[in-house]
C-alpha cells in the first residue's frame, strides 16, 4: 500500500497539523477527532514527501502513530498528519504471483500494478479451531534431512533456526525451486524477505529467476535498508496473500520467512520507543502473542481444498536456542529444523543437525498412501543408530576407537556415513523414494540383529539381506 | 446500567470514562461493535478495561456498556462434549452463526443449547425443605453421566412448586421455593470465585494416569495437583493429552490455554474416536474442551482457566471425580504479565507482576477432594495438572518456582532425554511428588504389599546408574565391576522396558498398576538372581546370554491379561533359570 494511493482512497478524510513529539518511529498527533486504534495514517513532510504509519495507541485527543518509513525529515509546525480510516489492508489478486512487491506489498519489478481483486486486512482472524481440519499431506521439499526425518506437512508451521554465517538462505532458495506436492495440485510459494541484505536479495532474485521458480512465487522483499518498522507489515500482508491464494483460490501455499530474527528486532525496537516495560532481553512482554499471531495463520479449513503451511527462518543470536526468538518461536511452531555450525565447519550442505530437530505432525503425513510403508520405521531407525554412533565418538575421543567392539565399529561409521550420504546431498533435490533407498544402503552396513526398529520391512527393502533393493 | 464513553486505546487494554458506579472485574460491552472486556482498574470515573477481543478499528467517544455482573458461566446439562473459547462462547456455534471459518469479533453466542430438550426427572417433592448443593432432579447428560440439578449456592426453602418428569429445555423453572426463588435447570457462577463446599477431605486414593512413571514413581493423588514444565519438543502436550485420555477419572475438563491450534484439532479428531478405557463409550462423552488457541486474544486467555476450573467444580459438586488439564498455564502467566505492562504496574521478577505468586495459588488451591453442598454425603474432587512452559526450559524461571511451592508435584521433562527419543521424558531424577504417604496405603492393598520396597529399589538402581555413568564418561565401561556393570544392564532395562512408554502405541498407550508392579517385579528379579549368580561367580556374559531379556522387552506391548498371567511365573523361570547356570 503506497501513500500516495492511501491518499488518493480518501480525500475527504480530516488533515491535522498538531505533531507535538516525535521520538524513534513514533510520531504524537495532538486535538484529534474519531481515530481509530490500528488505523492507518499518512504524514505529508515539509519537503512535501509522504509517509505511511499506523495508530498505535490513542489516548483522549492524543494519537501516537507508528512511521513505517522512518522519521527523519518530520518536524512538528509543518508536517500534515491524515486519518484513512481504515485498517492496514493489502490488494489481493492471483496475478500476484511471478511478481515483486516491497514490504507493503507494492510492486517494485517495474511490471503494471497489479489490478485488486479483494481488498483484505493483513491482520487476519484467528481461525476457529473448531474449523481446523488436521494437517495431513505430505509436501516434499527434496531435502533428506527433511523429507525423510522432520517431514513437513500440509497446514504445518515448521522454523528453521539458523545461525549467522549458516547457509539458511541457500536452503531456503532450494526449498523454493525444489518444493512440490505429490498429487500435482496447483502449488504456489509466497515468501516474505524481512531485513535482508542486498546481496541476499539478489541471490534469490537470480536463483528465482533463472531456475524459472519465480512463476509461482508471490515475492515480498523488505531488505535490510528499508525503514524498520515496514518490517512490522511485511509477513502479516504476505500471509494475508497466502490465506486468500490458500482459501479462495483453492491452492497449496508454501510461506517462507525469512529471517524473523529481524521481525523481532523491529518489534523490540518500536516498543523501546514507546517506553514499555521490557521482557526478557529487552523484547516485549506482548512478543509470544505477537509470533503466534503470525505463525497460527497456517492451517488447513474443513470442507476447503487449500491448506497454508509455513517455514520461518531464524537465526539464533550467537547460535543460542534458548534466546527468546528461538524458544518463543519452538513453543508456537509444530517442530524445529537446526542448522549446525560443526556440520557447516565439515563441509557437510545441508548443515541439519537432526537430533535436535523435530517434526511434530510428522506421523500425520507419511506412511502408506503418502509416502511408503516403511517411512517411520526407517526414520526411527535412522535416528536411534545416528545417535549410537554420536555418543560413541565421544567415548572414543576418551578411550580411542580400538577399545570399541565391532558393532561399536560400525555404528561410528553408520554416523560418518550418515552426515556424509543422508544429511548432506548438496545443491540436489532428491525424491522421498531415493531418500529411503539411501537410507536402506546406509542401513545395511550394520548388522542386521541391530536394525530392530525396521524389521518388518527388511525382507522387502534391505539390499543384501532381504529381496529387491527398496525401489 | 452504566454508559461510558472510549478514552484511551492501547491495544487489548482500554480506559472508559463516566464509568462512575462500576465495579471491579465487572463485564462491560465496548465500542459499537459491542467487544466483551472486564473491568480491570478504577480510579475516579475512569475504568481500565481489559478487552477479550481484538480492539482494533475501535475509536474514541464510542460507547462503553456495563452488564451488571462479573464474567460468569452458564452452568447446566450440555457442558460435557462441548468445545468452549475462554469466555465459555462454543466454537461450533461461533461457526454456524457467522457463517466463517475465523472468529469474527463481537458474536455472543449461548454456552448452551437453549433448543434441546434434556430428560428432567425430579428427585423432590412439594413441602420438602431444601438447602443449596441439594439436587432437584437428574438429567441423564451422557451414557455415563447423570446431571445433578442442584439448588444454587446461597439459596434454600421450601419446595412450593416441582415440574413433572419429562422433556424440557435448560431455562426452565424445574422448582419453586417458598413461592418465589426459582431454581432453573442451569445456574450461573462467576468464574473467578471457587465455588463452595462444606470442608475439604484429606486425598487418599491414586490419581491412576496409565504412564508407568507416574503411576509408579511419582503418583499423585485424587484431588491432588502437579506441574509438568519442559522445553518445547519436551511432549508437554502429549503428556497432558495421554492423561486426558486414560486418567482414571469420572470427566475431564481440558484447557488449550494459548496453545496451538492444530493440536485442538488433533484432540477434536481424536477423542470421538477413542474408547473410554472404563466404560468403552467415546472419550468426548466425558470430556469438556476450552480451546484459547495462541493467536486468539490475550485477555480471554488469562480467563480460560478460570473457565475451565470452574467448569470441574460444578461436576465435582454433583460427586464426580474431575481431573482438569491446562496447557499451558505459562501462556496464562504470559497473558498476566502483557495485561499488568498495558496498565504500567511495577513489575516484579522477568516482568511479570508482583501478584504472579498470589494468583497461582488461589487458583492451584480450587483444586482438591471435597465433600459438597448438599444434605446428601456425596464426595467428589478436582486433581489439576498444569503444563509449564519455561523459557529456555530453565526451570528456575518465575512460573515454574511460584507453581513448585504450590503444588504437590513436579513432573519435569527433559530435553536430552527428548532428543534421544525417551518418552514420556520424565525425569526419573528431577521429578518428585509429595503424595506418596498419602497414597502408599492404597497401593500396598490393592496391588502388592512390597509395592514401596520395590518401588524405592527401581529408584535406586536409576540413582546409582547415574553416579556410575559419571565414572564411565571418564573412564570407560570396561574399568567398571562386573557388580556395577549389572547395575548398568538392569538401569537400561528399567529405563526401556519400564520408563519407556509409547504413547502411540494400541497397548502400551494405557498400563494399568497392577502391570506396571509386575514389570517392575519381574526386572528386579533378574537383578536379585544375577547378583546371586555373579556372588557364584557366574560372568556377566552368560547371564546376559539367557534369551529372558527379550522377553521382557516385549512385555510392555503384551496385551495387559496375557502379560498379568505371564509374568508370576517368568519371576520364577527367571530365577531358576540364572539358578542353574554353572560356573565356568
Amino acid at each position: 500500500m503506497t501513500p500516495e494511493a492511501l491518499l488518493d482512497r480518501s480525500l475527504l478524510s480530516v488533515e491535522y497539523r498538531t505533531v507535538s513529539y516525535v521520538t524513534g518511529p513514533l510520531v504524537f498527533v495532538e486535538n484529534v477527532h474519531n481515530v481509530a486504534y490500528n488505523e492507518m495514517v499518512a504524514l505529508v513532510l515539509p519537503d512535501g514527501s509522504e509517509r505511511s504509519g499506523q495508530v498505535l495507541e490513542v489516548a483522549g485527543a492524543t494519537a501516537v502513530i507508528q512511521v513505517f518509513e522512518g522519521t527523519r525529515g518530520i518536524d512538528v509546525d509543518v508536517t500534515r498528519v491524515r486519518f484513512l480510516e481504515e485498517v492496514a489492508k493489502i490488494d489481493v489478486s492471483p496475478d500476484m504471483l511471478g511478481r515483486i512487491l516491497n514490504g507493503t506489498g507494492k510492486p517494485i519489478d517495474g511490471g503494471a500494478p497489479v489490478i485488486p481483486e479483494k481488498r483484505l486486512d493483513i491482520t487476519g482472524s484467528p481461525i476457529n479451531p473448531y474449523m481446523r481440519e488436521q494437517p495431513a499431506d505430505f509436501i516434499e521439499t527434496g531435502i533428506s534431512a527433511i523429507d525423510g526425518l522432520n517431514t513437513l506437512v500440509r497446514g504445518q508451521k515448521l522454523p528453521i533456526f539458523s545461525g549467522s554465517g549458516l547457509p539458511a538462505n541457500e536452503l531456503a532458495a532450494q526449498i523454493i525451486r525444489q518444493a512440490r506436492v505429490k498429487s500435482g495440485e496447483e502449488f504456489a510459494i509466497v515468501f516474505a524477505a524481512m531485513g535482508i541484505t542486498h546481496r541476499e536479495a539478489a541471490y534469490f532474485m537470480q536463483q528465482f529467476e533463472s531456475t524459472g521458480a519465480l512463476e509461482r512465487v508471490v515475492f515480498f522483499l523488505n531488505v535490510a535498508d528499508d525503514p524498520t518498522v515496514e518490517r512490522l507489515l511485511t509477513p502479516k500482508a504476505a500471509l494475508t496473500v497466502a490465506e486468500y491464494l490458500a482459501f479462495e483460490k483453492d491452492m497449496q501455499v508454501l510461506v517462507v520467512l525469512s529471517d524473523m530474527t529481524n521481525y523481532c528486532e523491529a518489534l523490540r525496537e518500536v516498543s523501546t520507543a514507546r517506553e514499555e516495560v521490557p521482557g526478557r532481553r529487552g523484547f516485549p512482554g506482548y512478543m509470544y502473542t505477537d509470533l503466534s499471531n503470525i505463525y497460527e495463520r497456517a492451517g488447513r479449513i474443513k470442507g476447503l481444498k487449500g491448506s497454508v503451511t509455513q517455514l520461518p527462518i531464524l537465526s539464533m543470536p550467537d547460535d543460542d536456542i534458548t534466546h527468546p526468538i528461538p524458544d518463543l518461536t519452538g513453543y508456537i511452531t509444530e517442530g524445529q529444523i537446526v542448522l549446525s555450525r560443526h556440520l557447516h565447519r565439515r563441509g557437510v550442505y545441508p548443515p541439519i543437525d537432526v537430533l535436535p530437530c523435530l517434526s511434530r505432525l510428522m506421523n500425520l503425513g507419511i506412511g502408506e498412501g503418502k509416502t511408503r510403508e516403511d517411512h517411520r520405521a526407517v526414520a526411527n531407525q535412522l535416528y536411534a543408530a545416528y545417535a549410537q554412533g554420536r555418543d560413541l565418538r565421544r567415548l572414543v575421543a576418551i578411550v580411542g576407537e580400538e577399545a570399541l567392539s565391532d558393532t561399536d565399529r560400525r555404528y561410528l561409521h553408520f554416523a560418518d556415513g550418515f552426515e556424509r550420504h543422508i544429511i548432506g546431498q548438496g545443491d540436489s533435490g532428491r525424491t522421498i523414494e531415493e531418500t529411503l533407498s539411501i537410507a536402506w544402503e546406509l542401513m545395511s552396513e550394520l548388522p542386521i540383529a541391530e536394525l530392530k526398529r525396521v524389521r518388518d520391512f527388511i525382507d522387502k527393502y534391505h539390499p543384501t539381506a532381504g529381496g529387491q533393493a527398496g525401489a | 446500567m452504566i454508559l461510558g464513553t472510549l478514552a484511551k486505546i492501547t491495544g487489548p487494554v482500554v480506559v472508559a470514562d463516566g464509568m462512575t458506579g462500576m465495579k471491579m472485574y465487572d463485564v462491560v460491552r465496548v465500542g459499537n461493535v459491542g467487544l466483551m472486556g472486564e473491568v480491570i482498574r478504577l480510579e475516579g470515573d475512569l475504568a481500565t478495561i481489559q478487552v477479550y477481543e481484538d480492539t482494533s478499528g475501535l475509536k474514541i467517544g464510542e460507547p462503553v456498556e456495563s452488564t451488571d455482573g462479573p464474567l460468569m458461566l452458564e452452568l447446566g446439562p450440555g457442558l460435557l462434549s462441548s468445545i468452549y473459547d475462554g469466555i465459555q462462547r462454543p466454537l461450533p456455534m461461533i461457526a454456524e452463526q457467522t457463517k466463517s471459518n475465523f472468529i469474527a469479533r463481537g458474536t455472543i453466542v449461548a454456552a448452551l443449547d437453549k433448543e434441546k430438550k434434556w430428560e428432567f426427572t425430579p428427585t423432590i417433592e412439594v413441602g420438602q425443605e431444601i438447602a443449596a448443593g441439594d439436587c432437584v432432579g437428574t438429567v441423564p447428560e451422557s451414557a455415563i453421566i447423570t446431571h445433578k440439578v442442584m439448588v444454587p449456592p446461597g439459596m434454600r426453602g421450601k419446595v412450593t412448586k416441582v415440574i413433572k418428569a419429562g422433556s424440557y429445555t435448560v431455562d426452565e423453572v424445574v422448582a419453586v421455593l417458598d413461592g418465589k426463588l426459582e431454581i432453573r435447570m442451569s445456574q450461573w457462577w462467576p468464574v473467578r470465585i471457587g465455588r463452595p463446599y462444606v470442608r475439604k477431605l484429606d486425598p487418599t486414593t491414586p490419581f491412576l494416569t496409565g504412564m508407568r512413571i507416574l503411576d509408579t514413581f511419582f503418583p499423585i493423588a485424587i484431588g491432588g495437583n502437579a506441574i509438568i514444565p519442559g522445553g518445547f519438543g519436551t511432549g508437554k502436550t502429549v503428556t497432558q493429552q495421554s492423561l486426558a485420555k486414560w486418567a482414571d477419572v469420572d470427566l475431564i475438563v481440558y484447557v488449550g490455554c494459548g496453545e496451538r491450534g492444530n493440536e485442538m484439532t488433533e484432540v477434536l479428531k481424536e477423542f470421538p474416536e477413542l474408547e473410554d478405557p472404563r466404560t468403552g463409550n467415546p472419550l468426548m462423552e466425558r470430556t469438556i474442551l476450552v480451546a484459547n488457541t495462541s493467536n486468539m486474544p490475550v485477555a480471554a486467555r488469562e480467563a480460560s482457566i478460570y473457565t475451565g476450573v470452574t467448569l470441574a467444580e460444578y461436576y465435582r459438586d454433583m460427586g464426580y471425580s474431575v481431573a482438569m488439564m491446562a496447557d499451558s498455564t505459562s501462556r496464562w502467566g504470559e497473558a498476566l504479565r502483557e495485561v499488568s505492562g498495558r496498565l504500567e504496574e511495577m513489575p516484579g521478577e522477568e516482568g511479570y507482576p508482583a501478584y504472579l505468586a498470589t494468583r497461582l495459588a488461589a487458583f492451584y488451591e480450587r483444586s482438591g477432594r471435597v465433600r459438597p453442598l448438599g444434605s446428601d454425603e456425596r464426595v467428589g474432587s478436582v486433581t489439576m495438572v498444569g503444563a509449564v512452559s519455561p523459557p529456555g526450559g530453565d526451570m528456575s524461571e518465575p512460573m515454574t518456582q511460584n507453581s513448585l511451592r504450590v503444588t504437590g508435584a513436579f513432573w519435569a521433562l527433559d530435553t536430552s532425554l527428548a532428543h534421544r527419543r525417551h518418552f514420556p521424558a520424565i525425569s526419573w531424577t528431577k521429578s518428585y511428588t509429595l503424595f506418596l504417604g498419602q497414597v502408599r496405603t492404597w497401593f500396598e492393598s490393592e496391588i502388592a504389599d512390597d509395592w514401596a520396597e520395590t518401588r524405592e529399589r527401581a529408584m535406586f538402581l536409576l540413582q546409582k546408574e547415574t553416579e556410575l555413568q559419571e565414572i564411565v564418561q571418564l573412564v570407560g565401561p570396561d574399568a567398571l565391576p562386573e557388580t556395577e556393570k549389572i547395575i548398568l544392564e538392569v538401569a537400561r532395562m528399567l529405563r526401556e522396558d519400564f520408563l519407556q512408554q509409547f504413547a502411540f502405541d494400541e497397548v502400551d498407550a494405557y498400563c494399568p498398576p497392577k502391570k506396571s508392579y509386575w514389570l517392575l517385579k519381574t526386572i528386579l528379579t533378574f537383578y536379585d538372581a544375577a547378583t546371586q549368580a555373579m556372588s557364584r561367580g557366574v560372568s556377566l556374559r552368560q547371564i546376559l546370554q539367557l534369551p529372558m531379556r527379550d522377553e521382557i522387552s516385549t512385555l510392555k506391548t503384551t496385551p495387559h491379561e496375557k502379560a498379568l498371567e505371564r509374568m508370576p511365573e517368568l519371576v520364577q523361570q527367571i530365577t531358576d533359570d540364572i539358578a542353574r547356570i554353572e560356573v565356568l
